[in-house]
């Protein structure tokens, strides 16, 4: 299968996660798949004049494209002409082009929060009017309209993330190849279930802080980041801490919240990141699909039943109590 | 005189368009355009302080890290604090990890691969050229992407994920490794070196730090280094892209003890940096308003895109000259004899000066595991104040960056970041000054019916560019 991929608006940094892919690494892993890549900004040797003509090939249908990933938002500005997020050597911003070569391709996958939402290219009053590939914000129709589907029926599929997880990348890539991705598998943001029917919260692990409302009160305190430091896990879709980053790593796993980068609009929280909102001093924001009068009731209930040792460790910054070892009973 | 214009321009992180104009057969003017305005600078307007942590990373994907660090030492300078000694110690190792990756990621997979193409077919290193680096498939490729991986293993030990961490705080990192998390970490490192020295330099990586002269560097044989060599010599890319000799390096991996690597101006001779000479041009940006220091300066965009504007980059000036900045500059800062050597060289310097870091760097990072102290405090406590102006000034792969921030009524009232290709692939200032790389293109070779020319594609990766920074 043949795949072109464009950077639009955005860091590059989907690209340098996706490099870390590892048990294979990327160019097998692509090659094992029976996937070619036309072009790819950070890995192919053509630049220049021959891109262009690769380009021109792909837009005149003399050249299939199976797959076309998008990274990066599609910058729309200045004054709806695109202009601030041109192709180089092309004299077509890149709102041309995804809108020019969308309707050639088999597939269209948004790579990452920036091509799927907007991301963080739309934070802070979005000032290059930057919006994703199908979705803006949480709304269908963007750079292409809410009604674009692929010759399969799939719309734009938007593997969300900031960055994405290379597996989530390359799982996607596979199954397309395999012919195996239906509409049934994307959720309702059109994201792959095999990621976003989990949430971060699970196996977190800071889950047994979670059960007793056990909090930290600051960065690096090992407790539950819920309550105090932002953190959305339990309401952030992604399997980051039942598929580790980077051999053993994730958000939470660090010492720092979930900032719910898999979702529409959480570049703008209209709170610090790092601080959870309150009102009259209960933290605003559910579990997902927890009852609040269940939630409330258990919550100052498990707090009342903390253990000693699971308070304590909460507002550390390393194991001081550990667990009471117990012989077996003979 | 024919114009030529350069793109999409591939292997620079993020996307560059160079437009030529050529004279027999010699590059005889360039002007470099970064296509790409995101306006990370007016969205940090308003926000919380903190917030910076979060979103300034995003700026870039590969140097996330540098803007990270960037970003924390700016508010700790604005609450006048310092990040606990330990917590400094993992961000100078985390910083240093990403950069090291970097480094990798830029020989094997931006820079190298040019000289597997077919222009190259009749030279008697091309066959072994194609092999290791042909793009997207070389044997050199692939192992580097598989040793950077790993390397990034201790990103994910310590502070969760690679890029866009959130655990370089003001007063230190989120997270405290464990003792074993410490022998693990040197385990990764271990094998990092023996991959270094197997692959990249064939030979112990102290043996190349030791190198003082460029006959000395010219004799290296061994590794992807020796065949970089042996193509540096035969296609002279030591006058190739030749840079000015002014370099600037605002100093990198701040410990207990200070910078790891010296801060300092080198110009004829070393100089301590004086932030309040840096000011920003915005003569051919597409920008609006007057050359500025960037505790004052703004970020208008041109919504119109004026003549004589031609770039999305402003034109950042020390002392009102144009700097050059990277792993060369560090080096030649930090004193280096092979890097002094190196003063005023084109791609064979920036290329050298890169490798030459990645010797030192692995050492420096085996040194900060092994004194790791996982029983001290890795962060302390800060408060931010809520009136207040700070500067981060750290080292990014591709050289100096700078965060500038001003804090009123508990928010940011204020926020300019100058990044390193920024300084590197600055437009024209008012004075006609051309920035480093378009100074360094003149005189490139083009033969005859090259629409792409491949020198031009040698000294503009020579600098790595990270043009989504650049233009932040």
């Amino acid at each position: 299968m043949n795949l072109l991929w464009l950077q639009a608006a955005g860091c590059g940094g989907c690209t340098m996660s996706l490099m870390c892919a590892e048990d294979p690494g990327l160019f097998d892993l692509l090659e094992g798949a029976g996937i070619n890549l036309l072009w790819h900004p950070t890995l192919s040797e053509a630049t220049g004049a021959a891109v262009r003509r690769l380009l021109e090939k792909i837009e005149a249908g003399d050249i299939a494209l199976d797959i076309l990933c998008i990274e990066g938002a599609i910058a729309r500005g200045p004054k709806g002409t695109g202009r601030f997020n041109m192709l180089a050597g092309t004299d077509r911003s890149l709102l041309g082009w995804v809108q020019a070569l969308a309707p050639k391709a088999a597939h269209v996958v948004a790579v990452g929060t920036c091509a799927t939402y907007g991301g963080v290219t739309a934070a802070g009053g979005n000032p290059s009017d930057a919006v994703g590939v199908q979705f803006d914000g949480a709304e269908a129709g963007a750079a292409l309209g809410a009604s674009f589907r692929d010759p399969s029926g799939l719309p734009v599929i938007n593997v969300s993330g900031c960055p994405v997880h290379p597996d989530w990348v390359t799982e996607t890539l596979m199954l397309l190849a395999d012919g195996t991705l239906a509409p049934a598998d994307l959720d309702d943001y059109a994201r792959p279930r095999f990621y976003a029917d989990h949430l971060v919260h699970h196996a977190c692990p800071k889950n047994e802080f979670y059960e007793y409302k056990a909090s930290a009160e600051k960065l690096s305190d090992l407790g539950c980041m819920m309550e105090n430091l932002g953190c959305i896990g339990t309401q952030a879709v992604g399997d980051c801490n039942i598929r580790p980053w980077n051999g053993t790593g994730s958000c939470t796993r660090a010492g720092y919240p979930c900032i719910n980068c898999t979702a529409p609009e959480f570049e703008d929280p209209n709170h610090s990141f790092t601080e959870t909102p309150k009102i009259a001093g209960i933290p605003v924001g559910l579990p997902t699909d927890m009852p609040k009068a269940w939630f409330m009731a258990l919550a100052s209930l498990s707090k009342a039943a903390t253990p000693k040792r699971i308070g304590e460790n909460a507002v550390s910054d390393r194991v001081e109590v550990p667990p009471t070892i117990r012989k077996p009973r003979r | 005189m024919t114009e030529l214009i350069v793109g999409p321009f591939n292997r620079v992180e993020g996307d560059l368009e160079v437009k030529l104009t050529v004279a027999d057969g010699r590059v005889a003017e360039a002007r470099a355009n970064s296509p790409l305005y995101r306006g990370f600078e007016v969205m940090m307007q308003g926000k919380d302080p903190r917030d910076a942590l979060t979103i300034t990373p995003r700026i870039c994907g590969i140097c996330s890290i540098s803007q990270s660090a960037a970003a924390a030492f700016a508010l700790a300078d604005a609450a006048g604090a310092t990040m606990a000694p330990m917590g400094a110690q993992v961000a100078a190792l985390l910083h240093a990890a990403e950069n090291t990756a970097d480094h990798l990621t830029h020989f094997n997979m931006f820079f190298m691969p040019d000289f597997a193409r077919a222009v190259y077919a009749d030279r008697r290193w091309h066959d072994r050229v194609v092999d290791r680096f042909t793009a997207g498939q070389g044997s050199a490729l692939r192992r580097s992407m598989e040793a950077r991986a790993e390397l990034f293993h201790i990103v994910g030990t310590l502070a969760g994920k690679w890029p866009h961490t959130l655990a370089i705080q003001p007063g230190g990192v989120t997270r405290t490794p464990t003792a074993s998390e410490r022998v693990r970490m040197r385990a990764t490192l271990r094998e990092f070196r023996r991959y270094l020295e197997a692959e990249v330099f064939g030979a112990a990586l102290e043996d190349f730090v030791a190198l003082e002269t460029v006959d000395a560097l010219m004799a290296w044989e061994t590794g992807d280094a020796g065949l970089f060599l042996r193509i540096a010599e035969d296609l002279n890319l030591t006058d190739l892209g030749r840079g000015t000799g002014r370099y600037l390096s605002f100093g990198a991996y701040p410990t207990e003890s200070g910078p790891t690597l010296a801060r300092g101006v080198y110009d004829g001779g070393l100089a301590e940096v004086d932030t309040g000479r840096i000011a920003e041009d915005l003569s051919h940006a597409w920008m609006i308003g007057d050359t500025a220091h960037p505790d004052v300066g703004r970020t208008r965009p041109d919504e119109d895109m004026a003549n004589p504007g031609y770039s999305w980059c402003k034109a950042p000036r020390y002392g009102g000259k144009p700097m050059e900045t990277g792993a060369l500059a560090r080096q030649v800062v930090d004193g280096h004899p092979l890097a002094r050597a190196l003063i005023g060289g084109g791609v064979l310097a920036r290329v050298a000066g890169r490798l030459l870091e990645i010797a030192r760097l692995q050492g420096m990072m085996e040194h900060w595991v092994d004194t790791l102290d996982t029983k001290a405090r890795f962060m302390d406590p800060v408060t931010l104040p809520r009136e207040g102006r700070g500067v981060g000034l750290v080292e990014a792969a591709r050289g100096a960056l700078g965060h500038w921030i001003g804090i009123e009524r508990g928010v940011i009232s204020h926020y300019q970041i100058i990044a390193p290709t920024t300084w590197n692939f600055s437009p024209r200032d008012e004075a006609g000054i051309p920035g480093p790389l378009e100074a360094a293109l003149v005189g490139a070779p083009v033969a005859a019916g090259e629409d792409t020319p491949v020198s031009v594609q040698h000294i503009v990766r020579s600098f790595d560019p990270c043009m989504v920074c650049t233009v932040h």
